[in-house]
């Protein structure tokens, strides 16, 4: 499979970064350099293998008990806001 | 007073027991030579200030007698660990100004058994980069391309700056993350040791995040003990990170000293790569026979999909990482470029927020996992990496520790890879697999290239083996006779 | 079945509801921060919340229970292995750039819920899956012209999706799923189904077709926060789509919301083409695996379920249907009901705890557990009524007299005399001073006017302040005018 440039604008709208004209058709390029290469896992039979998706297998996952452990930590949530105002984040308009 | 900066951590530990200096003279002279080396680049926030109350408030708990595993040690910390009030970037323009209300696991860790932090190091923006070529801060010099008269030598990456620091006498051993080789790829190219240890013994909390299942942090020093001794005080079980291990933690510094009579060292033949250096490979064989000499059996051992590794890690790493980037948008901190609206606020911000290799593997990461492409790429990556995985397991079933080079070429020129990605990608050929499989592993300098420059060796041992893996390191690191003094940077 | 007329013919209406259930923890599903509803903008957000980075997620064990109960009490499967899955979408209020939720191994499986419609018949509806997930903050619109602004306090709120499979057939239906479900959430304690404060919302996906043809193109209309809300929503884009395709249109598949001011629905803005949701197993969680004896002494700990109240009040209690189920159906009603019954006549508790209680609840706005009268203490005014020593006006008069006061009862009919008059000579004494001075009444009676009883029964409830005992007084009034 190899991308074109619509993919790519397609992709970089997706993952929310702009990419300029100017870039784009050295970006196609760079990406399909890439994904070729990794489709050479093509050639591995992986037919009934579980896929591991933990960075450890086996690992058993914690569960915590149902306690409020946090005080009210208003000021260091907003501290490195852009912009925020009585408490609130402030962020452009959203239209839904 | 002999230069303090040449010690081990081994060796300042007994001089600050025997007063033979203070912290705050021994953080002292780490300051001055932070500040006579800054054309490395190897730090990207000094904290000097501070350094200094730290190694005061030292001094003075080892008057009353309370004294931790690295009391009065000066360290560097790679910028991708959360430090409280004080700022943490990543090496991204998008962190620039970021100052965190809080402290990693890690390095809280560190500095309850007594460390004292020198500032944040460099490297590849978000770790993504083997060369720390990436950063947003600049690049790093390694300080042993003064040795080939080429003051643009790349010292590895990501953790380039720690490596760099570590290397050069800055700070007697520093933290680093390693990835798919973040570590230990850097120290081999730098001359010092670089140890990630099992997944899950280092805690991740406040660590910022590139690839969830990879992340690891290790220790960065010149010597396996001191590595040792880091480790000890980094690991432990941490109830705020689900993947943190609750395995006991054995004494790390136990282990070394001992021999190693009868231990099966596994030598994988498909590590034998197109590409490979000679003197790579001629310096492995050699490591393979020091360890025969000392009475360790080494068998050759047969990992046939480890050639996929590489493939499967740009997969699953890029996909996890544009996940873990997706928070960097600027509304809630962080960079922020206002465009006409939300949508290209977002847009705007991701954009110049963002370097290009970050960029880059943002989109692939997010192509590989979009509807359509989820089974050919990100599910098939993780089928091989549990195929790879496995094949480590019944590896272990027939010897207890696996040697490879740590990289397939020595420390290369700035910018000579910089325009083939893949070429740059192939430096973690021989660390990505351990990274995908979880296991602990460790790189040790074990001599020279004809330039002069520093090859390593890595180790691979069992999940959470650490304690073979230091005993084995150990005695290859006494066998290659490597001299674990500072390459001090002249040039400026 | 219902069916909607159109120019061309009839339409059925199919729709199947997914709904969001806040659960009922003290904390976040991946954080400690309070779930307590009402707090000031960003109080209740950790760094987890904030997504702060290098911030790890780890999971609530209650809400991990109050799932698996909720499953069990819906006859679903459990999945032993069940995995937390990211899904990916920019938005001011989804701090961490996704949404931990399960996609495709989700806690929960198939199960069922009965609904009951009306003439006595009842519809299955099958329900495809529940599984956890984390809410969104909250974004407010309206607070500045150029901006929204954002707080994070619901942000990482446990969530169980309840899916539902396209069985419903009416809006009337949907109200129906909605209450039974909500009745089982609140029996479970796994919701409180407050939907005024967004703890229980639907999203409804409605499409039509010919009766008995394949389905149509579907769109979801998401966030319905009232079930009158719901019927409006379902009822406006079924017309719409009937409509639409009457007119030689198509449907198109998209997301709309509902204008509860105008009754209508209308396409989101947001771009639908964009939405790819790249679900992949989050990386910081492992999958969840259960034990099945753990899922199997949860089965054992299931409270008694609406249905089976129900079959006990009516086969038990004698409660007639539509009484048992008025009680039943708000678990709060039955909590009430139910030791005031205990030990005594359930029909006459029934009916003095819906018109006391729940009326005064309604009044005054509270919920049941808000008003100010325990059962305990209402019992005691149920034992006046049974013992004959008020009549049920008296009691409706003290019981909002207890709720003001704070006093007992006895107390209160003791202070006002309010005790009813029972006794046959006192009152027989009253009644021979009334005839003796009513001749003309006397006579109308003789002559037929047996209405002329009422007014009898009149002056001697004005001379004894309403305390008679109206039974007792017309009995003695019959015997003796007929003399
Ligand atoms: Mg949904
Ligand atoms: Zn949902």
């Amino acid at each position: 499979m190899s991308v074109d440039k619509s993919t790519v604008m397609r992709i970089s709208q997706l993952a929310r970064i702009e990419v300029p004209e100017c870039d784009q058709d050295q970006l196609v390029d760079e990406l399909n350099n890439i994904l070729t290469w990794v489709e050479q896992l093509d050639e591995v039979d992986t037919e009934g293998v579980m896929p591991m998706s933990s960075g450890l297998p086996g690992a058993v996952l914690p569960q915590r008990d149902d306690l409020v452990s946090a005080e009210n930590r208003q000021p260091d949530i907003l501290r490195n806001a852009p912009v925020s105002r009585s408490g609130f984040f402030v962020v452009p308009k959203v239209i839904e | 007073m002999s230069d303090l900066t040449a010690l081990t951590i081994a060796e300042a530990l007994e001089g600050l027991k025997a007063r033979e200096y203070t912290a705050e003279e021994l953080t002292e002279e780490h300051i001055k030579s932070i500040e006579a080396s800054r054309a490395l680049n190897a730090f990207v926030l000094e904290t000097p200030d501070q350094a200094v109350d730290d190694a005061k408030a030292s001094d003075a708990r080892r008057a009353r007698g309370e004294v931790g595993a690295l009391e009065g040690i000066p360290l560097g910390v790679k910028d991708l660990f959360c430090t409280k009030d004080v700022r943490t970037t990543a090496c991204s323009h998008i962190l620039e100004n970021f100052v965190p209300p809080y402290e990693s696991f890690v390095t809280r860790k560190l500095r309850a058994a007594g460390a004292c932090f020198l500032g944040k190091t460099n490297l590849d923006e978000f770790a993504m980069g083997s060369s720390n070529e990436t950063s947003y801060f600049g690049p790093v010099r390694n300080p042993w391309g003064q040795v080939v008269d080429d003051a643009g030598l790349v010292p590895g990456g990501s953790s380039g700056g720690s490596a760099s620091a570590v290397a050069a006498g800055l700070c007697l051993g520093a933290i680093g993350t390693d990835t798919g080789g973040s570590i230990r790829q850097p120290a081999a190219f730098c001359g010092i040791v670089g140890m990630k240890p099992t997944y899950g013994r280092c805690s991740r909390w406040g660590i910022v995040a590139f690839a969830s299942s990879l992340d690891q942090a290790g220790p960065m020093t010149r010597t396996v003990k001191d590595a040792a001794i880091m480790l000890g005080a980094m690991v432990g079980f941490d109830e705020n990170d689900s993947t943190s291990a609750q395995n006991v933690v054995p004494d790390f510094q136990a282990c070394l000293g001992q021999d190693i009579k009868g231990l099966r060292i596994g030598i994988p033949k498909e590590y034998r790569v197109e590409g490979m250096d000679q003197e790579i490979e001629a310096l492995w064989t050699k490591g393979a026979g020091l360890l025969e000499e000392q009475g360790a059996e080494v068998i050759e051992i047969s990992l046939p999909k480890t050639k996929y590794a590489l493939p499967t890690y740009y997969i699953i790493a890029p996909a996890e990482a544009s996940s873990n980037l997706a928070r960097y948008d600027g509304m809630r901190f962080g960079l922020r470029v206002d465009g006409e609206n939300l949508e290209e606020t977002y847009m705007k911000t991701r954009a110049e927020g963002f370097g290009a290799e970050v960029r880059r593997r943002v989109l692939i990461g997010t192509y590989v996992l979009s509807a359509g492409y989820y089974d050919a790429y990100y599910l098939k990556a993780q089928k091989v990496r549990r195929i790879i995985s496995e094949e480590f397991a019944s590896a272990f079933d027939q010897v207890d520790a696996v040697l490879t080079p740590t990289a397939p070429t020595p420390a290369f020129s700035r910018g000579e890879r910089t325009d083939d990605l893949i070429s740059m990608y192939l430096n973690d050929v021989f660390t990505v697999p351990a990274s995908l499989a979880g296991l602990p592993a460790i790189s040790i300098p074990a001599g020279l290239s004809s330039h002069g420059l520093p090859l390593g060796l890595q180790l691979i041992t069992r999940a959470f083996d650490e304690s073979t893996l230091f005993r084995v390191a150990g005695a290859l690191e006494e066998a290659a006779g490597w001299s674990p003094h500072p390459l001090k940077y002249q040039g400026s | 079945m219902s069916l909607i007329k159109g120019r061309t013919g009839d339409w059925e209406i199919v729709i199947g509801l997914e709904v969001h259930a806040q659960l009922s923890t003290a904390s976040k599903l991946f954080s400690g921060a309070s779930t307590e509803f009402g707090a000031e903008p960003n109080t209740q957000v950790t760094l987890v919340d904030a997504a702060l980075p290098g911030m790890l997620p780890v999971l609530n064990k209650e809400a991990v229970e109050q799932a698996v109960l909720t499953g069990l009490a819906i006859n679903a499967n459990i999945n032993e292995h069940s995995v937390f899955d990211r899904k990916n979408y920019f938005y001011p209020d989804l701090p961490q750039g996704y949404q931990i939720s399960q996609f495709s191994d989700p806690i929960v499986g198939s199960g069922e819920i009965e609904i009951e419609l009306d003439g006595g018949l009842t519809r299955t509806v099958r329900i495809t899956r529940i599984h956890l997930e984390q809410d969104a903050g909250k974004s407010l619109h309206d607070q500045a012209p150029n901006h929204t602004y954002v707080d994070l306090n619901r942000s990482g709120v446990p969530l169980m999706e309840i899916v539902s499979e396209p069985d419903i057939r009416s809006a009337a239906e949907a109200a129906a799923y909605v209450v039974k479900l909500r009745s089982i959430l609140q029996y479970v304690g796994s919701c409180d189904g407050n939907m005024e404060r967004g703890n229980l919302r639907c999203d409804a996906n409605v499409s039509v077709r010919r009766p008995g043809e394949e389905y149509g193109t579907r769109c979801e209309i998401k966030n319905l926060n009232s079930i009158r809300f719901l019927q409006q929503a379902i009822d406006y884009e079924a017309r719409r789509q009937v409509d639409l395709i009457e007119s030689g249109e198509k449907i198109v598949q998209e997301t709309r919301l509902f204008d509860s001011n105008k009754g209508v629905t209308r396409s989101m803005r947001s771009k639908e083409e964009a939405h790819d949701y790249r679900y992949f197993p989050d990386p910081d969680l492992m999958p969840l695996d259960l034990e099945s004896d753990y899922i199997e002494s949860l089965r054992l700990s299931l409270p008694e379920l609406p249905d089976q109240k129900l079959e006990r009040f009516i086969n038990d209690l004698k409660l007639p249907l539509d009484v048992a189920k008025e009680l039943v159906t708000e678990k709060e009603k039955a909590d009430y009901f139910e030791p005031v019954a205990l030990r005594r006549d359930a029909k006459l508790v029934s009916s003095m705890v819906r018109k006391d209680v729940f009326g005064y609840a309604n009044n005054h706005s509270l919920e049941i557990s808000e008003v100010p009268v325990l059962p305990d203490q209402y019992g005691e005014l149920v034992d006046l009524v049974s013992a004959g020593d008020v009549n049920a006006r008296t009691a409706s008069e003290v019981f909002v007299e207890m709720a003001e006061t704070g006093k007992s009862a006895k107390s209160i009919v003791e202070e006002r005399g309010l005790k009813q008059v029972s006794d046959s000579g006192e009152l027989e004494k009253i009644l021979d001073d009334i005839i003796a001075g009513s001749e003309e009444q006397v006579v109308q009676f003789k002559n037929g006017n047996e209405k002329i009883i009422g007014w009898f029964v009149g002056q001697v409830m004005q001379k004894t302040k309403g305390q008679a005992n109206p039974t007792v007084v017309n009995d003695l009034l019959k015997k003796k005018l007929d003399k």
